[in-house]
């Protein structure tokens, strides 16, 4: 048996030293809200936080996040920026069949914590590694500004 | 089989409908309970008519209120990016004067004989949903009205329903939606007779600007329940090893290592299928375990043995090199008239090239995904399914019950673009459930099973020719195209295309040409093809609308003045004069190819574009204009080659009619998401064979764009038909102009004619 932190909790689970998060969380603690898409870390659609830092969860070992807290979509909505990234999504309409966007908001709440407000360029820097293949980017750009102003007034 | 259910948990409330109908019921919810039908000596064998299933605007089928005033709606058709969950059911919302925020969507599981034809396929949900849905609505607002009137004791023509509730604007009298709905529960349905539908200047939500989502919070918060999201105690879950090629079948296999590893329970065969293969298995080793991971491990453990098959040789560059042979000659006359010899013969000038495009794989976010539960003779299933009756035919079938006994309930899908209307994936679910009967069974494609897997979008060589005059105008266009059918999963021996492929854009081409030969040279097939969003619309429309640039640079003309002229005069032009007898399936008498309406959208994108300013070096505009799906779309788009051959998009600028727009920002979504897509197909999009197999297997061979590829500015303009007009498709008419744009603006800032997609390295 091994413990993991996931959002602000400690679980219990038996899985072998090299499963991926994402299936220890999707299949053994049963929290989907986390995408499986392509298992080798090349879409985003798995992303999850590790002490705040985006992770793509389908091709990190369990065993690496001893002691470290994980964040999911399940949570993000209790970090400020995270709920105002969800916001922004909502309003501008951002999604379309909405796989990968669990993903998408993981890594623009990890950018807006980080940078409050990114330019283009490093919109597209920080979210390249998280593919839509609907096609939502121009409008992922306009509500990570979006958000970005709506931390800026507090609202 | 509430049993069955009460073993799931169910993370989404929209999907447990039989529960969420008795709590309804228990609260005294409305149900509209006559036969209630409209105009039913308004047969027709087009449109929604003419489909599997027909459409039903029974309310009671789609509408429920319940006390609290919440007002549950039906969608039928499936959810998968293009917003439909919502846009229907706002629909109905807006005739019945419900207010939005007040109202739930619920998604009807496979059943065609209750709800109508449900293949979200084709660009059709809105085009043949409309109308019946705002009758439901209207129908429900009558009787709201009536409930009201008739506990009131006043006349029904005295009130109005207004924003969830009813009013008596002279007694100062309202009743809320929830406390009518006992009341209007037991009237009778009107029958047929005097509903009538809102004026378009009464429309709450219809054509209105918003970004209203049915699933958009659900979607953000990770709530939303996709194919692979459904869990239950004791659960299995699968991987299949299938055959490397098409038509292989595994010989043995060893399971000993796959066995060995920890939490997998059993390794079953699955049994292949015979060409053609239409929606069944591809057959192979299923290795069944208690989680997703273990069940991938021991797949890797596994040791099978694959027959040779008769697709063993197919290789991309061959195969290529077959089709350019077979383009050379004469194939099967799609469309022609004039002299189109005599034309060549007597022409100032000749103009001839051949395009290329290859095999592409759907590749939706969401691999394929699909759980089964067989329980005391009752089939469940849940899956993405893009056709849910199909599905549930091939299920119960595999499960050797009756329809009635199998039940389909219908996920979000992650994506579609026409892989999910197949039910391959689905059939497999079955099978391990079979295997495991009182538990569910899930099956799990990853990345590499879905590119290797695919029904994938047919692979071409476009030959076109054409003569032109002294004055530079078109006096003879032939084009043959060369493509493995979607046929061949049919039946046997199919080489030519079916007339729902050639009419896309190949045969019915509008333009205004006097010697016209449409010709299709026969080919077989090697691998599954399937239909990929707009399907043969890609590569006819990439060919023809390449080839009017070459010509329009041939004849030393603008490319927007050449095209135009092409168009010829506004005219309607009945498709059967095209030879086309298909038409989408829409009345050609109601739905004729309007060349107007073209040209408008083609001005529109041009304008808003700046066709014609000066561009900086290195830097060009290009345009397509494509009809599909009884939709009309420009696109123009602003391209930057930099030295060393790095592609720009600045700025892509796209004009679409498509008849009235019933969610405006659906409508701009699916532009700007088909201006991705169609960027990526141009770019780097090609499934590539060896051996027999696909060489790519995932997202590091298998390119999609990511957000730096993407336009600086995607505008959409919608655009108004100017007249009365039927309503045209949204989902797909988007995609076929990109790539043509994409690779004309490349000539106009290089003078570099792309003639071979993907344009991949040839920039550099």
């Amino acid at each position: 048996m091994r413990t993991i932190r996931l959002n602000g909790e400690e679980h219990r689970l038996d899985t072998p030293d090299d499963m991926p998060l994402l299936w220890a969380i999707r299949d053994i603690l049963g929290f989907t809200g986390t995408k499986f898409g392509c298992g080798m870390g090349l879409c985003g659609a798995c992303t999850m936080h590790m002490d705040g830092q985006p992770i793509r969860s389908c091709v990190t070992p369990i065993n690496a996040t001893e002691g470290r807290e994980i964040t999911t979509i399940e949570a993000i909505s209790k970090d400020s920026v995270g709920e105002k990234v969800q916001q922004a999504w909502v309003k501008l309409g951002v999604p379309q069949c909405g796989y990968c966007q669990c993903g998408q908001v993981m890594s623009a709440t990890a950018l807006l914590s980080r940078k409050s407000s990114p330019k283009d360029s490093e919109i597209d820097e920080a979210m390249s590694g998280n593919i839509c293949r609907c096609g939502t980017y121009s409008r992922i750009r306009k509500a990570i500004h979006t958000a970005s102003a709506d931390l800026k007034g507090g609202t | 089989m509430e049993k069955s259910f009460a073993n799931l948990t169910i993370t989404n409330h929209g999907i447990d409908r039989r529960g969420f109908l008795k709590g309804v019921g228990a609260t005294g919810a409305l149900l509209l309970t006559a036969n209630w039908s409209w105009s039913q000596e308004q047969q027709k064998k087009y449109g929604g008519e003419g489909m599997p299933g027909g459409t039903k605007n029974d309310p009671k089928l789609f509408i429920a209120i319940s006390q609290d005033g919440t007002v549950y709606i039906t969608c039928a058709r499936s959810e998968m990016g293009q917003g439909i969950r919502t846009s229907l059911a706002l629909v109905v919302a807006d005739e019945m004067e419900a207010d939005w925020e007040k109202c739930r969507v619920v998604q009807a599981e496979g059943d065609e004989e209750r709800y109508g034809n449900q293949n979200t396929d084709g660009s059709r949900s809105m085009r043949h949903w409309y109308e019946p849905m705002r009758q439901c609505g209207a129908v429900a607002r009558a009787m709201l009205e009536q409930a009201a009137s008739r506990g009131w004791g006043v006349d029904h023509e005295d009130v109005r329903a207004t924003k969830h509730s009813v009013v008596f604007p002279r007694g100062r009298r309202r009743a809320g939606f929830g406390e009518l709905a006992e009341a209007v529960a037991r009237l009778p349905v009107p029958m047929g007779s005097a509903i009538r539908l809102k004026r378009s200047n009464e429309f709450r939500y219809i054509g209105k600007e918003q970004t209203l989502s049915a699933d958009g919070e659900d979607i953000v918060s990770g709530k939303a329940t996709y194919g692979a999201d459904l869990r239950s105690v004791g659960m299995v879950y699968a991987v299949v090893s299938r055959p490397p090629v098409f038509g292989s079948k595994a010989t043995s296999y060893d399971a000993d290592a796959a066995m060995n590893v920890k939490g997998v329970i059993k390794v079953m065969e699955i049994e292949g299928t015979v060409v053609p293969s239409e929606f069944k298995p591809l057959g192979g080793i299923a290795v069944v375990a208690e989680n997703t991971w273990a069940a991938m491990k021991g797949r890797e453990a596994l040791k099978v043995e694959w027959s040779d098959s008769p697709n063993d040789q197919y290789e991309s560059q061959h195969y290529r090199r077959q089709m350019e042979e077979v383009a050379k000659k004469r194939g099967k006359e799609i469309r022609a008239h004039g002299d189109l010899e005599e034309a060549f013969a007597k022409a100032k000038k000749k103009h001839a090239a051949t395009y290329y495009l290859p095999h592409v794989a759907h590749a939706p976010m969401e691999p394929p995904a699909a759980t089964a539960l067989l329980k005391d003779d009752f089939l469940e299933v849940w899956a993405p399914t893009q056709a849910p009756q199909a599905a549930r035919t091939h299920a119960a079938e595999r499960a050797g019950l009756p329809l009635e006994k199998t039940r389909v309930n219908v996920t979000l899908l992650g994506g579609g673009f026409g892989r999910k209307s197949k039910a391959d994936f689905i059939n497999e679910a079955v099978e391990v459930a079979k295997a495991f009967p009182g538990k569910a069974a899930r099956v799990q494609w990853t990345r590499e099973d879905d590119l290797r897997h695919d029904y994938l979008h047919t692979v071409s060589i476009e030959h076109l020719e054409a003569s032109l005059s002294s004055r530079g105008k078109v006096t003879g266009w032939l084009h043959r195209s060369v493509a493995p059918t979607i046929m061949s999963i049919f039946a046997p021996d199919q080489r030519n295309q079916a007339a729902f492929e050639s009419n896309m854009g190949h045969g019915n081409v509008p333009f205004a040409i006097p010697n016209l030969r449409i010709e299709n040279p026969g080919i077989d097939a090697h691998t599954r093809i399937g239909w990929f969003r707009s399907v043969s619309n890609i590569p006819h429309g990439f060919a023809a609308q390449s080839f009017v640039s070459e010509l329009a640079e041939e004849a030393g003309k603008d490319h927007l003045r050449f095209y135009l002229d092409l168009l010829g005069e506004d005219r309607e032009i009945d498709p059967r004069s095209m030879n086309d007898g298909w038409n989408h399936g829409e009345n050609p008498e109601t739905y004729p190819v309007d060349t107007g309406r073209l040209r408008k959208v083609i001005e529109t994108a041009a304008k808003e574009a700046g066709w014609g300013k000066r561009m900086r070096k290195r830097r060009g505009l290009g345009l397509a204009a494509h009809y599909s799906f009884v939709s009309y779309v420009a696109t123009v788009l602003d391209v930057e080659v930099k030295k060393g051959g790095e592609l720009v998009i600045h700025k892509a600028t796209m004009a679409i009619d498509c008849g009235p727009q019933i969610n405006p920002d659906r409508i701009r979504s699916q532009m700007e998401g088909s201006c991705i897509m169609g960027i990526g197909l141009a770019t780097t999009g090609e499934i590539s064979f060896d051996k027999g197999a696909p060489k790519q297997s995932n997202f590091h061979d298998y390119q999609v764009p990511r957000i730096p590829q993407a336009p600086k500015e995607i505008a959409v303009h919608l655009v108004d038909p100017g007249k009365e007009v039927e309503l045209g498709g949204v989902g797909e008419p988007g995609l076929p102009p990109v790539a043509p744009a994409l690779c004309n603006a490349i000539h106009a800032a290089t003078g570099k004619r792309i003639r071979s997609l993907p344009i991949g390295e040839q920039l550099t």
